[in-house]
């Protein structure tokens, strides 16, 4: 591997450049149009245009990609996170060209697209997956969750990511909303397949990092916790995961690389699991075959540069470490700074920054790809940047994080800054004892966020 | 009445000197229809990167006695760097740009083998066909958009030109 097509945007394209540098390799970033004056595609060895603005003109467009690593001598691709990442035909394109994909090979990205395949395959790993099922009429549905219990939830086999997801709590709400879930799974994934699977009230999200080589050799990374979620979509990530029993965790993380090992997993990926906080139960929920937005937390307790290894290993090479090497310093956290604007409704706040600068703390890791004057298209999501600190302690992390957060200077389009640090002053968070349906019912009581009472509100923050 | 290039740059001259916002002139045979673009008019501060007297913001221009339905000159007021990418654009030398609309690769001819489908020096309506951008196997017929003559190719045969790249310089007529 010698150059490296880099079919992304934003932080994680800037994230890979570095990563190339580091390799000693070189790096050709695709970009749209409006991103043709970002950091990443000016901190390139080359950028070439790819489209137009929107997506599906650009990032979406897997020939486009291919065709664009080709031209300019590329002989990797590597697709960060969202847009294409997880797209096996990007993949299975890539390598038909002769290109090495940068992630898992396309036959297990197609097991891991497919939910309902990928609980299978873990149930025959002798991995711990929820009671449920696929169902097909209305009444297997009734008769299968009255076996489970109410509450459900309606899964799409071809969902993901906290997509395509709707909760029953009772015999009527199944009734109605199976039917609406199985047509918007067709519309959304292509799929109307949908499975019905128990509904842990009080869960966390603890997920599981994963690195294997093509010689079969599979490791942890240790987990992270995930639990501050506002519509499955994750604000406040950390590692390793607090309130995690000794017992549990190794269990946890031997059931993640028992199950890499079972679907020969290449490469970088994340195994997530839903823990019930109960109990300390846990069960499988899916397999994400890329680098995630919550790395960080990951490399600041290892110590390990995750996107160089995706890097080393898409070339074929050895882990190099065991996992006996792999260790844990410390405790990391990092929150997902947006341009939306909790006031209203989470409206997403495209525009041009005036102001852009964080503070320079000593334990602080600031990952983004924005500056004074740089513009935040509409196209894409919101993502900022994301602040990580790192401390020997957990309440350490929180701390350094909140000064982080409160020297912060952005100014020209709303943020979310003020419901960040909301959420990590809470009593709640800083004694991890927040489950994934927290965020929305302190949002919603007025407890954090907007409504709640001295909240400074997000605009201009 | 033929209209020499002349015509046309007198003609947008006195759009760009006056605040109106279309102008359609009709004689015997022939008739113009000049738009100013709205790119040009949403930004009407911007400064001109190159020399103001040389680059009037370019209105959209529609010209022909069998007019074409599409206004086929479009140019923000600096020209390539930013607006629209693909397409055509006129800059100070008063010729026209066209502009890849993809990204891939840039083939002049048909086939290996095959006549190029223009040269510099040949004319070309809005519907001639000037290149082939292919991406993935499929071939994407690329037609000029302007009536004029091709002054000059940009990319080399086989290349691979990016989406917005300039390909083909033309003598508007």
């Amino acid at each position: 591997m010698r150059r490296v097509f880099i079919a992304n945007r934003g932080e994680i394209a800037l994230r890979i450049v570095r990563a190339c540098r580091r390799l000693g390799l070189e790096c050709v970033v695709g970009c749209s149009e409006v991103d043709r004056e970002g950091l990443a595609a000016r901190s390139a060895d080359r950028a070439v245009c790819i489209g137009p603005g929107p997506a599906g003109q650009s990032y979406l467009r897997d020939d486009l990609i291919v065709q664009a690593a080709l031209g300019t001598g590329c002989d990797a691709i590597h697709p960060g996170y969202g847009f294409l990442a997880e797209s096996p035909r990007l993949a299975a394109r890539a390598r038909e060209h002769g290109l090495r994909f940068v992630g898992p090979p396309p036959e297990v990205m197609e097991l891991a697209g497919d939910k309902l395949a990928a609980r299978e395959q873990a149930r025959l790993a002798g991995v711990p997956v929820l009671p449920g099922r696929e169902v097909g009429s209305a009444k297997e549905a009734r008769a299968l969750a009255e076996e489970i219990g109410y509450p459900v939830l309606i899964k799409a086999a071809g969902g993901g990511g906290g997509r395509g997801i709707k909760l029953a709590r009772d015999g009527s709400e199944l009734d109605a909303r199976l039917g609406i879930a199985r047509h918007e799974a067709g519309a959304a994934f292509g799929d109307e397949r949908v499975y019905i699977e128990r509904f842990i009230a009080a869960a966390r999200h603890v997920e599981v990092q994963i690195a294997a080589d093509d010689r079969g050799e599979v490791v942890h990374l240790f987990e992270r916790d995930c639990s501050a979620q506002r519509r499955y979509q994750k604000l406040v990530e950390e590692a390793p995961a607090p309130g995690l029993g000794a017992s549990s965790r190794t269990s946890l993380l031997e059931a993640a690389v028992r199950f890499a090992r079972a679907i020969s997993y290449r490469n970088l990926g994340t195994f997530e699991f839903v823990v019930d906080a109960a109990s300390g139960e846990f069960f499988f929920l899916e397999i994400n075959c890329r680098i995630q937005v919550e790395h960080p937390v990951t490399e600041e307790v290892t110590g390990r540069d995750l996107v160089a290894l995706q890097l080393r290993l898409a070339n074929g090479e050895p882990l190099g470490f065991s996992q006996e090497e792999v260790t844990l310093a410390g405790h990391a956290v990092e929150c997902r700074l947006c341009a939306e604007d909790p006031a209203r409704g989470f409206l997403p706040s495209p525009g041009k920054l005036e102001a852009f600068s964080v503070p320079s703390l000593p334990g602080l890791r600031v990952d983004t790809h924005c500056h004074p004057g740089a513009v935040v298209p509409p196209f894409y999501d919101s993502l900022l940047a994301k602040l990580i600190a790192h401390a020997q302690r957990r309440e350490e992390a929180i701390e350094l994080l909140l000064e982080a957060l409160g020297q912060l200077e952005v100014t020209g389009v709303a943020t979310n800054r003020a419901l960040l640090a909301d959420v990590l002053a809470s009593e709640e968070f800083r004694r991890a004892e927040i489950t994934t349906d927290w965020l929305e019912r302190a949002l919603a009581a007025g407890a954090i966020g907007p409504r709640a009472v001295g909240a400074t509100g997000g605009a201009g923050g | 009445m033929a209209l020499r290039d002349e015509d046309i740059r007198e003609i947008l001259r006195i759009v760009d000197e006056t605040p109106l916002a279309e102008l359609e002139i009709e004689t015997e045979g022939f008739s113009l229809r000049v738009r100013r673009g709205e790119a040009a008019a949403s930004r009407p501060h911007e400064p001109l990167s190159p020399p103001a007297s040389e680059t009037p913001r370019q209105p959209v221009v529609a010209a022909g006695g069998d007019a074409p339905r599409e206004p086929v000159v479009a140019a923000g007021g600096d020209g390539a760097s930013e607006g629209t990418a693909s397409g055509q654009s006129q800059p100070l030398d008063g010729l026209v740009t066209i502009a890849s609309p993809m990204l891939g690769t840039f083939y002049r001819a048909e086939g290996p083998g095959e006549p190029p489908f223009v040269e510099v020096g040949s004319h070309v309506e809005p519907d001639t066909i000037v290149c082939i951008i292919e991406v993935m196997k499929m071939m994407n017929s690329v037609p000029a958009g302007v009536s004029g003559t091709i002054v000059e190719i940009l990319p080399d045969n086989a290349q691979l030109v990016e989406y917005g790249q300039p390909l083909f310089r033309v003598r508007p007529q």
